[in-house]
């Protein structure tokens, strides 16, 4: 295919994604939006108001970085697992396997759906964050490239999850018993410093904590690790995840028997 | 002139260990209306899928108007078009967007896949739906979705696995008007069937798979013509003589007290039997000689005779 073909082909697929995260909006993009609203309600207002200051802001202040990448992780994995798994279920993968695409553009596609709706929610979240408390953005490039390549590393994870996925029941354990307790223990809700040693040792093992601290610090300023680190780590496993996306695509038995 | 697709040493194993394909040669010319017949899980569907790169092959090589497509995946998949045997596609979107969005896969800029939507919805009898989901359709529209899907990007091949399956005779009858159509547009057109009608009314070139081999790859009219034909084996009493001749059929001596006859299944025995006592034969017996491809044949006229 000539390149502008590539081209088409790639953005067909990303129109197709988005255009099913909004037909389905009742379950895409409202179930965030009510959650997170219920968080900044509980945090921010009944709760927030009696914890104080954490790592020198207000609770809630300190709580929406966390909150919004919590729905941009989840959203752009939720996003890919369920399109690609479906499109797996009822076999119109196979309208792709049989097109002259190239791999990679099959999974940017997807990947760039997920990215869509990772960050669809994201804005949405902070804007809905916003009638509840101030934000001042610390480092826009930092928040930026931060929320960016984490949905990317999620769609990816997404992705892989749906490639192995036999069931419906498969698409929700990741999410379920992984994503969720990784991201409340990651340091949505408090900052690891109020941990004993063991705990906040334990805690640096946690890739969502590098995620949620470096975009905190996009916001505030503010972060339990190193920024730089973070990134470094986060770049290492998105790139690790694109790779053996591409083996799959190429080779497995799930894909093409 | 390169073939429109040319088959060599194909063979598949399944994971489960099941060697589905034993080593398939097969070449189909351009302009050709192909029929693979053979029984259900003769490997016909397996065959087809790894043309279209669903399933991998084993080994062997598969060319697709010269493209390989283990080494130019892209440009051999672009010759062809597939309307696979199970229903693939979505169920919540609209046929529109089904087919624009084949369009788009192949890189179609969007005012000429936007046409072809159309011209391809409406050939098929389908542009009234093109708004509704694709579940809301009748399985015979299904069908016809697909054909429509496997023809936006107007493929020089377009190869359909049991189209006709589950499709109610009147319906049948239209779709086989609209392939010869597309066939004297030049399509090449390849078709499974476990039919024989459908392969006898539609296609000039037909190989006949079962087991995961080809047992026959010949021409529609020679296959009939030898359908027509049967042999028998007489027994005599007395020695025969070297060289058996019977006037106007072709003997074969088997051995000293048998041989064999060529028959038209028109011709009357009364006279086949005056022939041999013209040639001095005294037949003692005599029986059907057992023939695979018969066998085969009295096997799929006995499924193409219901309405499955
Ligand atoms: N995924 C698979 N794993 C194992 N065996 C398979 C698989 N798909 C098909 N087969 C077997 O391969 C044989 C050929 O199947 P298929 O190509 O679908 O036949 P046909 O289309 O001629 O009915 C059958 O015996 C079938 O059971
Ligand atoms: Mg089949």
């Amino acid at each position: 295919m000539t390149l502008r073909e590539q081209w088409i082909a790639f953005l067909t697929i990303v129109r197709k994604e988005v255009r099913r995260f909004m037909r389905i909006w009742m379950q895409t993009l409202l179930p965030p939006a009510i959650t997170m609203t219920l968080y900044f309600v509980i945090f921010g207002t009944l709760i927030g108001s009696r914890i104080g200051e954490m790592g020198g802001f207000s609770y809630i202040q300190f709580v929406v970085p966390g909150l919004v990448m919590m729905a941009v992780v989840t959203n752009s994995y939720a996003n890919v697992v369920s399109s690609f798994y479906g499109a797996k279920f009822q076999r119109f993968i196979e309208e792709i396997l049989v097109s002259p695409m190239s791999n990679s553009i099959v999974l940017w596609g997807y990947i760039v759906g997920g990215v869509a709706r990772g960050l669809l929610v994201g804005l949405i979240v902070t804007l809905l964050s916003l009638f509840f408390t101030e934000l001042h953005i610390h480092n826009l490039w930092i928040m930026i490239a931060i929320v960016a390549l984490t949905s990317v590393f999620f769609s990816l994870a997404g992705f892989i999850n749906a490639v192995f996925a036999n069931s419906f029941d498969d698409v929700s354990i990741v999410p379920v018993f992984v994503l969720t307790p990784l991201t409340y223990l990651g340091g949505v809700f408090y900052s690891i410093d109020m941990l004993s040693d063991f705990w906040a040792g334990m805690s640096k093992l946690n890739p969502m904590l590098y995620i949620v601290n470096a975009f905190r610090y996009g916001i505030l300023g503010v972060s339990d690790v190193n920024v730089v680190w973070a990134f470094a780590m986060i770049l290492c496993f998105t790139a690790a995840a694109y790779v053996y996306c591409m083996y799959l695509l190429a080779n497995s038995k799930r894909l093409r028997q | 002139m390169t073939k429109a697709l040319s088959i060599r040493g194909l063979r598949k194993t399944y994971d489960n260990g099941f060697e589905a394909l034993k080593g398939i040669d097969l070449d189909v010319s351009q302009g050709d209306f192909y029929a693979l017949l053979g029984p259900n899980g003769a490997g016909k569907s397996t065959t087809i899928s790894i043309i279209c790169s669903l399933v991998k092959k084993t080994a062997g090589d598969v060319h697709v108007f010269g493209k390989s497509i283990s080494d130019e995946p892209a440009e051999a998949k672009k010759f062809i078009g597939l309307v696979p045997q199970e229903f693939n596609f979505s169920n919540f979107e609209s046929l529109w967007d089904i087919v624009r969005n084949q369009a788009g896969y192949y890189g179609l800029p969007r005012k000429l896949a936007e046409e072809r939507t159309e011209k391809y919805l409406k050939k098929l009898g389908l542009w009234e739906k093109r708004h509704d989901a694709a579940r809301m359709l009748s399985g015979g529209m299904k069908r016809r979705l697909m054909i429509a899907r496997a023809l936006v990007h107007e493929p020089k091949l377009l190869i359909l696995d049991e189209p006709t399956a589950g499709v109610d005779i009147e319906l049948r009858r239209s779709m086989w008007d609209f392939l010869r159509e597309i066939n004297a547009q030049g399509i090449t057109i390849i078709l499974t069937t476990h039919y024989l009608e459908e392969a006898e009314s539609l296609c000039r070139h037909i190989g006949i798979i079962d087991q995961g081999h080809i047992v026959e790859d010949t021409n529609m009219k020679v296959l009939l013509k030898r359908l027509q034909k049967e042999v028998f084996i007489f027994d005599v009493a007395g020695e025969l003589p070297d060289d058996v001749t019977v006037e106007g059929f072709d003997a074969r001596r088997v051995d000293e007290h048998s041989f064999e006859l060529t028959i038209d299944k028109s011709l009357s025995l009364n006279t086949v039997f005056e022939r041999l006592t013209q040639a001095g034969l005294q037949i003692t017996s005599m029986r059907n000689k057992a023939n695979r491809l018969e066998e085969l044949f009295v096997g799929l006229l006995a499924k193409g005779g219901d309405t499955q």
